[in-house]
């Protein structure tokens, strides 16, 4: 028989917060994942509310990329409001 | 890739790391930084499950039902811990299963301390206090590790140890604070796990094998000995708190130092437990391969389940 499938979870620490991913676990569906994710990862109120994802489900960049992907915003100051120069009188903007 | 091309990823890499750092699953590593982790992380993952039996077999016999709520709820944190480490080991791609293999096979280690046996409730308070105490003082500079899914696990796991020393710890003081009985009793299993617990701490330096590599990937700070006077420095003052005596006639405060010099640790013993020689080897392992083999049919209905409601889902969508 086929081994239990991997899990992703996700918690939402309180409403007005989003859901973080916090580790995974193994179960055989959704409805059991939900149920382990809760005693494995909110044994003390941790959460509000848990995502639990398939693993294998999940596309992630490869790191190897990450200068393609990434680097060119590290040259665009423009983006950030240091960039402008403005008179020194002018107190708030 | 060519040799010369891997001794640059390997420079990048130890510079990375230099740099605090963290290293993600994805990310290259050495074949050996990927070794060493599957095999400290699943020896620490082993050591929480294995953990769990010397207290499970207290839990229906706790002195009342405060102490009972608080001995399950630490068991159950152990199994809390023990998957988070699998779960981090397993982004180095190996397998739950293989992971489980190798501990029922005896390939991969776990803590000896868990090869002693539990034989009065007294224990429980001895390996709060004293195995959770020095586990503290192991794993808190495990929250600043390279690997970042060890990292972030270990940050869970330091966050709930701290009461399970405490309840130990308030075992112990309520026993020696009892009856003379109650207090002998406190006394024994401080006698039979302070040494035990001293050598949780590892090897000696010059016996270590592993500390140079180790703390250059930042899997240990500081070194077994140095941990190791900090876990005594901590605890002799405990005990006389308590009013206990700590097994060891060697026991003095240097007041040059501003430290305790203790007496020389037992290795033969130590080298014969990690050998399997101890008096809970066997049972350990045995019973951790019996609940996996016993509970078989249980994963094999709730997979069998599972795909048949797929099936279902399936059909009703066509």
């Amino acid at each position: 028989m086929k081994n239990w499938p991997l899990w992703e979870v996700f918690i939402r620490s309180k409403n007005g917060l989003e859901h973080r991913h916090c580790g995974s676990l193994h179960a055989s569906d959704a409805t059991m994942a939900l149920e382990n994710a809760r005693d494995v990862y909110t044994r003390r109120n941790e959460g509000v509310s848990i995502w639990v994802v398939p693993s294998a489900q999940i596309t992630a960049s490869d790191p190897d990329d990450s200068s393609e992907l990434f680097e060119p915003a590290k040259d665009k100051a423009y983006r950030h409001p240091t960039f402008y120069e403005l008179p020194e009188e002018l107190k708030h903007m | 890739m060519s040799e010369q091309e891997i001794k640059n990823l390997e420079a990048i890499f130890d510079l990375r790391i230099a740099n605090d750092e963290k290293i993600e699953p994805k990310d290259w590593m050495p074949e050996k930084y990927r070794q060493t982790h599957i095999r400290q992380i699943s020896q620490h993952a082993h050591s929480e499950i294995v953990g769990m039996l010397p207290e499970g077999n207290w839990i229906t016999r706790a002195p009342s039902l405060r102490r009972k709520v608080a001995l399950l709820a630490k068991v159950q944190d152990e199994a809390g811990h023990g998957l988070y480490l699998y779960s981090a080991c397993e982004t180095l791609g190996v397998s739950r299963e293989d992971l489980y293999e190798q501990l029922h096979s005896g390939a991969a280690k776990y803590s000896s301390i868990f090869n002693y046996p539990t034989i009065t409730w007294a224990d429980m308070g001895a390996i709060g206090w004293l195995v959770d105490g020095a586990a503290i003082i192991n794993q808190v500079p495990l929250t600043a590790t390279s690997y970042g899914p060890y990292a972030r696990a270990m940050v869970r796991v330091c966050k709930e140890e701290s009461f399970h020393q405490r309840q130990g710890f308030e075992i112990m003081m309520t026993l020696a604070n009892g009856t003379p009985e109650q207090k002998e009793m406190a006394q024994d299993a401080l006698n039979r796990w302070w040494w035990p617990s001293l050598m949780m701490l590892g090897p000696t330096d010059a016996a270590s094998v592993h500390t140079e590599q180790s703390m250059k990937w930042k899997l240990k700070r500081k070194t077994n000995d140095e941990l190791r006077q900090q876990f005594v420095d901590q605890t002799v003052p405990q005990a006389e708190l308590i009013g206990l005596t700590i097994p060891d006639p060697n026991l003095k405060w240097n007041e040059e130092t501003k430290r305790y010099d203790f007496g020389e640790l037992d290795w033969e013993e130590f080298w014969q437990v990690v050998k399997g020689h101890g008096p809970c080897n066997k049972k350990r392992i045995s019973d951790r391969v019996n609940a996996w083999e016993n509970g078989k049919w249980v994963r094999d209905a709730a997979m069998a389940y599972a795909e048949k409601q797929e099936a279902k889902k399936l059909e009703q969508a066509i």
